[in-house]
């Protein structure tokens, strides 16, 4: 299990090192896991205590956000201020993504069933 | 003022230990009550368990920074969490090549729309500069989502919380837009629900059906790495 810990926190480490000598404004971690997802294809398979590990990590992922989101405590204000802005551009935007993510993806799959 | 419940107060504001556990019983409770509302998106765990934080912080009167050097240690496990999405992203590598063209279209289109749409709106009612930054990212999954918000100038704490919304927005209502438009390929359904509300969409996507939630995973983990590619570079170039 250990050396498992170790493989994701050393490929943050490499993403994030990476990050910086490139400097790209792309986060540490999604290099990360790049670098990892990389190092599973030269190996062909997802070894077993990687995945034990994981599925810990993964399985509560939930839980991982809400130090963050109880941040939203500091910007309460602001969020009154620009409700009408905010929730217009999240419920449009997120319908407006299914909807164009759905169709392409499906008049193309129609496209090819014919 | 120096009774034994202010020590004893005095002694827990100033250790980590009150606010980890207190993360870990609200995120707890919340999970009980979500699974009491037979998982209705609504009363998603996630949302419940910060509205109850931010309700006993504002009580107590405790800052957020306070509350935040316990939290960490849970806030830290965000990054390893992200490199372990490798392991889902891996095991769609079939998929992925079969159907590659079709996925990349519609993952251009889609991401672009998600970022773009978010933040057109936002700025057409005028939302404050940090609020539409904050914005771009919305339909990532958070902790990629909180590295790019960082990285355009705008609030990775508000980025987190907007991430949630668009996630319940996506779970509640996609499903009713999918029928609307007659996609029921469920590829399409769980790539178009993975890609505009993340993890929650996952979930979701999950319970149409196993193809809808792979493809929705994938979507989740492609959506990042493009959005987090293309969005700080497009913003830095368009602000030159």
């Amino acid at each position: 299990m250990l050396p498992y810990i170790t493989l994701l926190l050393a490929c943050q480490l490499a993403g994030e090192v990476t990050a910086r000598l490139i400097g790209l404004s792309v986060p540490g971690p999604v290099i990360g896991m790049v670098i990892l997802f990389a190092l599973l294809l030269l190996r062909g398979g997802i070894p077993k205590g990687l995945e034990e590990v994981t599925r810990g990590l993964l399985g509560n992922l939930s839980l991982l956000f809400v130090p963050a989101g109880v941040g939203v405590s500091v910007h309460l204000s602001l969020l009154a201020s620009e409700w009408l802005p905010i929730s217009a551009a999240v419920v449009v935007s997120t319908l407006l993504t299914v909807a164009v993510t759905g169709l392409v993806m499906s008049l193309s799959t129609r496209g090819s069933k014919r | 003022m120096n009774g034994p419940v202010e020590r004893i107060w005095v002694y827990l504001a100033t250790s980590p230990l009150l606010w980890l556990t207190a993360t870990l019983v609200a995120y707890q409770a919340a999970n009980w009550v979500w699974s009491r509302c037979r998982m209705h998106p609504l009363a998603n765990p996630v949302l419940l368990s910060i509205i109850l934080l931010v309700v006993v912080l504002r009580v107590t009167g405790t800052e957020y920074r306070v509350y935040f050097d316990g939290a960490q240690f849970v806030h830290f496990l965000l990054g390893p969490a992200t490199v372990a999405l490798a392991i889902p992203l891996y095991r769609q590598v079939q998929s992925v090549r079969r159907s590659l063209p079709v996925l990349l279209a519609a993952l251009c289109a889609g991401s672009i729309t998600a970022a773009s749409s978010a933040m057109l709106i936002a700025w057409a009612l005028g939302a404050s500069h940090e609020t539409v930054m904050s914005l771009g990212p919305k339909s990532v999954t958070t902790p990629i989502a909180m590295g790019i918000a960082e990285a355009i100038g705008g609030l990775p704490s508000l980025t987190a919380v907007l991430v949630m919304l668009t996630g319940i927005t996506g779970s509640a209502l996609g499903p009713w837009v999918l029928a609307r438009l007659r996609i029921d390929d469920q590829r399409a359904q769980g790539l178009a629900m993975g890609l505009a509300s993340h993890g929650v969409g996952t979930a979701r996507a999950l319970q149409i059906g196993e193809v809808a939630g792979a493809f929705a995973g994938l979507a989740m983990g492609l959506n990042g790495l493009a959005t987090s590619l293309a969005l700080p570079l497009t913003i830095h170039w368009l602000l030159k």
